[in-house]
């Protein structure tokens, strides 16, 4: 986004933007109900996961195909310290900042024996970590229940504020301010500290290593770049990020099971990085965005399909994926820089043709 | 003992099949250093056609024998061209493109091919129509049958003439080239573009007849069933040693042997703490385990920084 040059243009647009997202929320339920409101929470869990994606793939060149179990560490994290399972009630600001820790180690321990690894061979192995920590969540119900299984957890503690629960409905002004508001302005108070952290993160030393990394390995090396302590920095990082938004959807649920952790989900957060242009915060963002809001519009195609054919042949799940794929495909065939690439990237995928 | 033997047996049966897919994995690794994602999804469409052949064999009242037949022509038919048309319409475009662009393309290729054997075949678990009956074999206390023992013999046959294919012909030489160079190559006159074609042809092959296998030995058919087993027989492929033929006929059967062997014993060595439901951490636990100690596998040559 290109702002005025003037102090005042650029103050007008951020006022702008502030009262955009401040009443989005509100305007979405008024036109199209509160399930869209839902989805709007959900696409910013999804930003977050991305941003944090984005610092392993978009700035080290990594790819993580197992980013997904991050957010089920921070969920279940969260979720074991603040529910009936073990009678725990940690407030938020011990979980969220410990879900961080815990899936931040956890990236570390992944990092650590793959460090030799590239490109391809990482992601089969990230996507095998994936896999194994959710096969762990489903079994860790013996020989003391520790996950509660399949059947997951429930009765998670909302989030709460002094004496404001986030999952109550409250009286602002009038209005009424249902969960799913509260928890938007949190998600977007994340969403927001992300993306500074983020972009702080890309002009850093740290950034430039990761991005010296990314293009030339044995060149950053020689520069006398720590690519080890480089590298697990960048899956520690991410997986952080990855360790909050599991924590804040634990409490904004209320319920977490193995079922939200799968392969799938992994590499939904991949599709919105490689989509939006892999290395560009707002990019991302835009990948994040786009990717949660189109599947559900196609739920509109449902009875389309039944008034125009007399049945529905493709299930919208179904054609999610289908439509999935095929963007995969066609963006790595017409467009690998993504729809909105930073600069840098965009030479650096478009050059080596 | 009787329970080790079985698990040997097991091992090996389940084993040969991951190794028959390996060698789809290693083949296309060796020649295009691309992980070729939606191969164990053509292993899936070679079995999913099975069951749609046997389901037409059974209401037809076709005996087994002609049904096996028209199951393998049939989905060879079907997997070959759609080997040939991933690699044409997805792969060869981006020959020489960064290294990360076509590995997503594989990823959403293999996503593409599984939603559309959903649409095709339902995402029910499909039995498949029991034409084929096993004849129970006793072997020193443990069992098998017939059919496991014809999977493992037409399994280490397939493996015996790809060894042929590669070392003694024509085209067995150009593969060997191409995967050294694809630049020299063509100078040497190899049509590089038709060697590549042909090694995935010869993959989906491979593939669409252990896919046939595949089903015969579990009786059940699902439009997932090629990603574990892909997963697995990559790993496999990684053991021995990517890119190396032998290697994945080896690191197949092994790693067939340590699941069955891992999951058939870890109850009993853990105390009854860990189950047979951890039985898929063991490919992986293999997986990370040789990239982190010999990431050049048990036959490959040692290539410096190539995992």
């Amino acid at each position: 986004m290109r702002l005025p040059a003037s102090q005042a243009g650029k103050l007008a647009v951020f006022t702008a933007l502030a009262l955009l997202l401040a009443v989005l929320p509100f305007g979405t339920e008024a036109l199209l109900g509160r399930s869209w409101v839902r989805v709007i929470d959900g696409a910013l869990l999804f930003s977050m996961l991305a941003i944090g994606l984005n610092v392993v793939v978009g700035y080290a060149g990594l790819l993580d195909l197992g980013f997904i179990a991050f957010f089920g560490i921070g969920a279940y994290s969260y979720s074991l310290l603040a529910s009936p399972q073990f009678g725990l009630h940690y407030p938020f600001w011990v979980l969220l900042p410990l879900g961080a820790v815990v899936a931040g180690l956890f990236g570390v321990i992944l990092g650590a024996p793959t460090l030799r690894l590239r490109g391809d061979y990482l992601a089969i192995v990230t996507l095998g970590f994936g896999e194994i920590i959710r096969i762990f969540l489903v079994n860790l119900n013996r020989p003391f229940n520790l996950t509660n299984g399949p059947q997951g957890i429930t009765l998670i503690d909302p989030i709460r504020i002094g004496g404001f629960d986030l999952s109550k409905t409250y009286e602002v002004f009038g209005m009424k301010v249902a969960a799913v508001h509260s928890y938007y302005f949190l998600f977007l108070l994340c969403v927001i500290a992300s993306i500074i952290l983020s972009l702080r993160l890309e002009n850093s030393r740290i950034g430039r290593a990761w991005i010296a990394i990314r293009e030339d390995e044995v060149a950053a090396k020689a520069m006398g770049i720590n690519t080890r302590n480089i590298k697990l920095l960048a899956f520690a990082m991410g997986a952080s990020f990855g360790g909050v938004s599991g924590g804040l959807f634990a409490s904004f649920q209320g319920f977490v099971s193995p079922e939200s952790f799968k392969l799938m989900d992994s590499i939904m957060i991949v599709c919105m990085v490689v989509l939006g242009g892999m290395g560009h915060v707002p990019g991302v963002v835009l990948g994040a965005i786009l990717l949660t809001a189109l599947p559900e519009g196609l739920r509109y195609v449902q009875p389309l399909q039944q008034s125009l054919f007399g049945r529905v042949y493709v299930d919208p799940a179904d054609l999610r994926m289908l439509l999935f794929g095929l963007a995969l495909v066609l963006m790595m065939r017409f467009r690998p820089q993504g729809l909105w690439p930073s600069k840098r990237r965009e030479h650096e995928l478009k050059g080596e043709a | 003992m009787d329970t080790l033997l079985q698990q040997i047996i097991n091992g090996l049966i389940q084993g040969s099949l991951y190794a028959i897919v390996a060698l789809g994995y290693t083949m296309v690794y060796g020649i295009l250093e691309l992980i070729n994602f939606a191969h164990g999804d053509v292993v899936m469409v070679g079995a999913l056609v099975t069951y749609t052949v046997f389901s037409f064999a059974a209401a037809h009242g076709m005996s087994a024998g002609p049904a096996l037949v028209l199951a393998v022509a049939a989905s060879i038919v079907v997997c070959v061209p759609l080997g040939l048309f991933i690699e044409r319409v997805a792969y060869r475009p981006l020959r020489r493109a960064q290294r990360l662009a076509p590995l997503i393309t594989a990823i959403g290729v293999s996503i593409l091919v599984e939603y559309a054997a959903a649409l095709i075949w339902s995402k029910q678990y499909l039995s498949l129509p029991e034409l084929v009956k096993p004849t129970p074999i006793q072997i020193g206390g443990a069992s098998t049958s017939d059919l496991q023992i014809a999977i493992l013999l037409i399994s280490l046959l397939m493996m015996g003439g790809l060894l042929w294919l590669i070392k003694y012909t024509r085209m067995g030489k150009a593969m060997r080239a191409t995967a050294q160079s694809h630049d020299l190559a063509g100078l040497m006159g190899v049509n590089v573009d038709q060697v590549i074609a042909f090694t995935f042809a010869l993959g989906s092959a491979l593939g669409a007849i252990a896919g046939v296998m595949q089903i015969l030995y579990y009786g059940i058919g699902h439009y997932l069933m090629g990603f574990m087993l892909g997963l697995k027989a990559f790993t496999a492929a990684v053991l021995g040693g990517i890119g190396n033929v032998q290697g994945a006929m080896l690191g197949g059967l092994l790693l067939g042997l340590i699941e069955s062997l891992a999951s058939g014993y870890i109850g009993d060595l853990t105390g009854g703490v860990l189950g047979s439901n951890y039985r898929d951490v063991f490919a992986f636990l293999v997986l990370v385990l040789v990239l982190v100690l010999r990431p050049s596998g048990l036959m490959g040559q040692k290539s410096g920084d190539r995992a």
